[in-house]
């Protein structure tokens, strides 16, 4: 064989892949923050509509929910990478542009992450704000805490304990989820790997290494996870 | 919405569903068998075993899928050891791969599952069993097994549908399974809308089938848990 050696590949040097693969690796993360935090706000309102929320609201949620849970999430990343290229291409040409105009395929994954994780947020808030204590919100209501205070101050704080774990379960979903991005060209993690695969003809290699980055993305974030766990329920008594 | 064009998707996108079930279906049955034995490894008390089956979980559930499967297709083609094997002529079909890929991913997942369905079997009932005689396999054939599985079922069957979603991941190998020819008709017509929608009723109309199953099995295997069948009195006849 003569291939190169496989560290000289990877390696920061000229012809190397590793700053390829760290750039990726960075947009993988950028990938999953961004779908995060839209899957959170999602998450927020979902909650919201589904404890406070009127029946059509309530039932809104529901679907919402149950649709998102049960179909591929491979198929939302083609829905908003095809469907916003066409909505976009479809406005440009109201205003007056020829021609096709491709989505950006950073926003459509974001978004396609975001919705997919706010189902998966929605109920996770839902469930935390089951285990708020009733007591608690009678105590700020007694204390005369107006409406936006109460959630401010006690409900907000109290529901991100309890839904630290299941947020930290997603992030782990969201994070590996990222990886099907790929498929619209951003050049995150896994595309880069795939780009280098078939530029240096050692896809095994190549495969191996971008595993291993998200297993040392998903190690290190879990651990910062577990220690904001602590560090939220340092109040909570334990026996 | 145009009727016919929706027609015409839904029907092609039927005749890919025997293709999502039987990926589905393989890896779940194979997955289990391996989960199990993953879960008793765990449980054996044997230190090396009991680090390997923690690092098989470990890597398969910190990796995407995606990367699983690129890794499986494309990676083990690089050495040209691999192709010389016998093993070959199935690694060297997408289906194949695909279906390992799904295999080992699931059992991950799965043998965590059936681990907590283990660990839950009281030991009173192990003692009762001991008791009567039973040998240690026939302990763990008739009484741990049956009830850890009715134990880990509704965790089970979350997991059962995450497969069907993630054979969806099949379709990036050139599988034309129901989001591949979803992929295809959406890239020639974008029209990514009319076909998210007809592929979103199938996959949601394959979980509900699913979930609905689930749930029969939970029931037949739970008589212990159901009221009696009350005997309707007779008329006429004293209490």
């Amino acid at each position: 064989m003569n291939q190169p050696d496989f560290l000289d590949v990877i390696s920061f040097g000229p012809g190397g892949w590793g700053a390829a693969l760290l750039a990726g690796a960075w947009m993988t993360v950028l990938i999953a923050i961004s779908g995060f935090l839209i899957g959170s706000i999602i998450g927020t309102f979902g909650a919201w509509a589904k404890i406070s929320g009127g029946r059509t609201i309530r039932a809104i949620a529901d679907g919402y929910t149950t649709v998102l849970r049960g179909i591929p999430d491979l198929l939302v990343i083609y829905l908003f990478y095809f469907g916003g290229s066409a909505a976009v291409t479809a406005i440009g040409r109201f205003f007056g542009s020829e021609g096709f105009i491709g989505f950006p395929g950073f926003l459509a994954g974001a978004l396609a992450v975001g919705i997919t994780s706010g189902a998966q947020q929605t109920e996770v808030f839902r469930g935390a704000f089951k285990a708020v204590h009733k007591g608690e919100i009678e105590a700020a209501i007694a204390c005369g805490m107006s409406r936006a205070l109460r959630f401010r101050r006690i409900i907000a704080p109290l529901t991100l304990r309890h839904a630290l774990p299941g947020m930290g379960n997603v992030w782990q979903v969201v994070l590996k989820e990222s990886a099907l991005v790929s498929i619209t060209g951003v050049a995150e993690l896994l595309r880069q790997a795939q780009v280098g695969a078939g530029s240096t003809g050692m896809p095994f290699n190549f495969y191996v290494v971008a595993g291993a980055i998200y297993l040392t993305i998903s190690t290190f974030s879990g651990a910062l996870l577990q220690w904001s766990e602590r560090y939220f329920s340092r109040g909570v008594r334990r026996n | 919405m145009d009727w016919t064009f929706t027609l015409e998707t839904f029907i092609s996108l039927v005749a890919a569903i025997p293709l999502t079930l039987q990926l589905a279906a393989t890896s779940i049955l194979l997955g289990a068998f391996l989960a199990l034995g993953l879960a008793l490894l765990r449980l054996s008390g044997v230190r090396v075993l009991d680090w390997f089956a923690r690092f098989y979980v470990f890597v398969f559930r910190g990796t995407p899928l995606l990367v699983q499967i690129f890794l499986i297709y494309y990676g083990l083609s690089q050495f040209p050891a691999v192709r010389h094997t016998m093993l070959w002529p199935i690694l060297r079909e997408p289906y194949w791969c695909a279906v390992i890929a799904l295999t080992l991913n699931t059992a991950a997942y799965a043998s965590e599952i059936i681990r907590g369905g283990l660990v839950s079997v009281s030991h009173g009932q192990i003692e009762a069993a001991r008791a009567c005689g039973m040998p240690r396999f026939m302990v763990f054939r008739r009484i741990v097994l049956p009830l850890a599985i009715r134990q880990a079922l509704p965790g089970y069957g979350n997991e059962m549908i995450s497969m069907v979603k993630a054979t969806s991941l099949a379709s990036i190998i050139t599988l034309m399974e129901v989001t591949g020819v979803a992929a295809k008709i959406i890239s020639e017509t974008y029209r990514a809308i009319e076909v998210f929608i007809v592929a979103g009723v199938i996959y949601l109309t394959i979980n509900f089938l699913l979930t609905r199953l689930v749930h029969v099995v939970e029931y037949m295997l739970s008589p212990h848990l159901r009221a009696p069948r009350l005997r309707t009195p007779v008329q006429g006849e004293s209490k």
